[in-house]
């Protein structure tokens, strides 16, 4: 049952060196607001796992907090590349960094196979790439056409991070718009924590959402602002200077330290 | 009206297109070439953004796939397991849209890493949804600007099939596959065969009958930089 708390108990009491944590959102309502709360409590060894790394998976590389990333795309989305990542992998700068890498799909169906409690995911897909060999894919045979597939292992993260629009007092929560892969890391996750705009009395049905039962949730806190750069449909939109501007601050290891420093380790936690 | 390398390159990627296509697009010049289409001769093709929106009709330019006018004019919005299972997978889309860092003549592609894949001297994002889409759609096309850093003898690494890319249009110039290898067909008004060859990194297959691009006309000219000076606060 979804316990009501603030963010920086919810990691406090959920997250620990060594977890493999996965903080998902595409594009839209990415909880930036939650890893900066790993970076304050000092988080190290972490496997990270998301679909998308941008900014805030850049930041948490860029302190060291990961061990290893599991990803399928890592840039800056309309922008260009993430410096931090990419220092850490070219340069191992502040410590290597362990990757995982897989296609979307592959991913995606990784994240399924673990919220459906299966050991493997199937698709077709990573059809003689040069992934074959980066990742964990083996193939299998269909057993009733022969038909020759892809079997991925299902992700089971230690920790899944979520930000929604909304939740009410009993910790039901309701996200809407681009839903992405929130759902399937809930379920695939041990623990798991969301943070959401506004707690209210009644959740109003909304088109195409994805309402999670506070039963399934470990941790609901409201955090306000909690995707911010990235936007929260109905509340906010995306910050897009704030995008182009990152490529400037991340470039810079110094640059990059004293931003952290002034904008997340000495910002008052929510 | 004059017009740039780039905005022919838009242009002669947006005629490949047509209004029974169901187009998976990424950001970038695909999203400006596939956002072209359907304000000029394929008003009913059909975009669909990886984030999950599914026949969206963005009225400006999305600055990410994750805009919220991608979502708030589609025909549906689906999750990303969804997108990539019932969808791709499915065979519900039948024309991709791909960039790359690299792409060899038989059109395979690296956005993967420049280097070695442990040591690499660049780290690039990584293919995203692009080893299915490659594997998954009927037709892709490929945008990529023609250089010989781009257009290269041996990929540093391979992360999608060029097994079916049907065309590449680049700033100089349109390449079709031919008997799986990548063969200039077009060259764009004031380029020469020369021009592309130099800029190719391979020996280029040159076609018989290469043909000058159908220079951009007043209308789609002014759509494309009608889109361009859209793109969303």
């Amino acid at each position: 049952m979804a316990e009501t708390v603030t963010l920086a108990e919810a990691v406090r009491e959920l997250v620990h060196d060594g977890d493999t944590v996965a903080l998902e959102g595409f594009t839209h309502l990415i909880p930036n607001a939650a890893g900066h709360e790993l970076i304050r409590q000092g988080l190290r060894d972490l496997t990270l796992v998301r679909m998308t790394p941008d900014v805030i998976y850049d930041q948490l590389i860029g302190m060291g907090a990961a061990r290893k990333l599991v990803f399928s795309w890592g840039g800056n989305p309309g922008v260009g590349s993430l410096h931090r990542f990419r220092d850490a992998v070219e340069h191992s700068w502040p410590s290597p960094l362990e990757l995982e890498e897989h296609s979307h799909a592959g991913m995606a169906a990784a994240y399924a196979a673990g919220a459906a409690n299966l050991p493997f995911g199937v698709l077709r897909g990573y059809d003689r790439n040069d992934l074959v060999s980066r990742t964990r894919v083996a193939k299998i045979a269909c057993p009733f056409t022969g038909e020759e597939l892809a079997a991925v292992p299902a992700l089971r993260p230690d920790v899944g991070i979520i930000h929604a629009q909304q939740a009410d007092r009993e910790g039901n929560v309701q996200l809407w718009g681009i839903t992405g892969v929130q759902k399937e890391t809930v379920f695939a996750s041990a623990r798991s924590i969301v943070t959401v705009e506004e707690i209210v009395d009644k959740l109003e049905p909304r088109p195409g959402a994805v309402v999670l039962p506070g039963w399934v949730i470990d941790a609901v806190a409201e955090v306000p602002g909690g995707a911010r750069p990235a936007y929260a449909h109905g509340y906010y939109r995306r910050d897009n200077e704030f995008y182009t501007a990152w490529d400037v601050i991340s470039r810079d290891r110094d640059t990059f330290t004293s931003w952290i420093q002034e904008h997340v380790l000495e910002a008052v936690p929510t | 009206m004059t017009f740039t390398a780039d905005e022919m390159m838009a242009v002669e990627a947006s005629r490949l297109l047509t209004n029974g296509n169901v187009c998976f697009v990424g950001i970038g010049l695909p999203s400006l070439a596939a956002n072209l289409a359907r304000r000029t001769h394929a008003p009913k093709c059909v975009l669909v953004y990886e984030s999950g929106a599914i026949g969206a009709k963005p009225t400006k330019l999305p600055l990410s796939i994750g805009d919220g006018e991608l979502a708030e004019t589609a025909d549906a919005v689906v999750s990303v397991p969804e997108m990539f299972a019932y969808w791709l997978q499915a065979g519900r889309i039948d024309v991709g849209f791909l960039g790359a860092a690299q792409i060899d003549r038989h059109g395979n592609l690296n956005s993967t890493v420049i280097g070695d894949y442990a040591t690499p001297k660049v780290r690039l994002p990584g293919g995203g949804g692009a080893p299915e889409i490659a594997t998954s759609v009927t037709d892709v096309y490929v945008m990529l600007r023609q250089t010989p850093r781009a257009f290269v003898e041996q990929l540093d690494f391979k992360t999608s099939r060029g097994d079916r890319v049907r065309a590449v249009v680049t700033d100089l110039g349109s390449l079709e596959s031919r008997d799986g290898e990548l063969t200039l067909v077009r060259v764009h008004p004031g380029v020469s065969i020369d021009d592309a060859r130099a800029a190719t990194g391979w020996e280029l297959a040159i076609a018989d009958d290469v043909a000058e691009t159908e220079p951009p006309t007043r209308a789609e000219l002014e759509a494309l930089r009608s889109l361009e000076t859209s793109v969303r606060e």
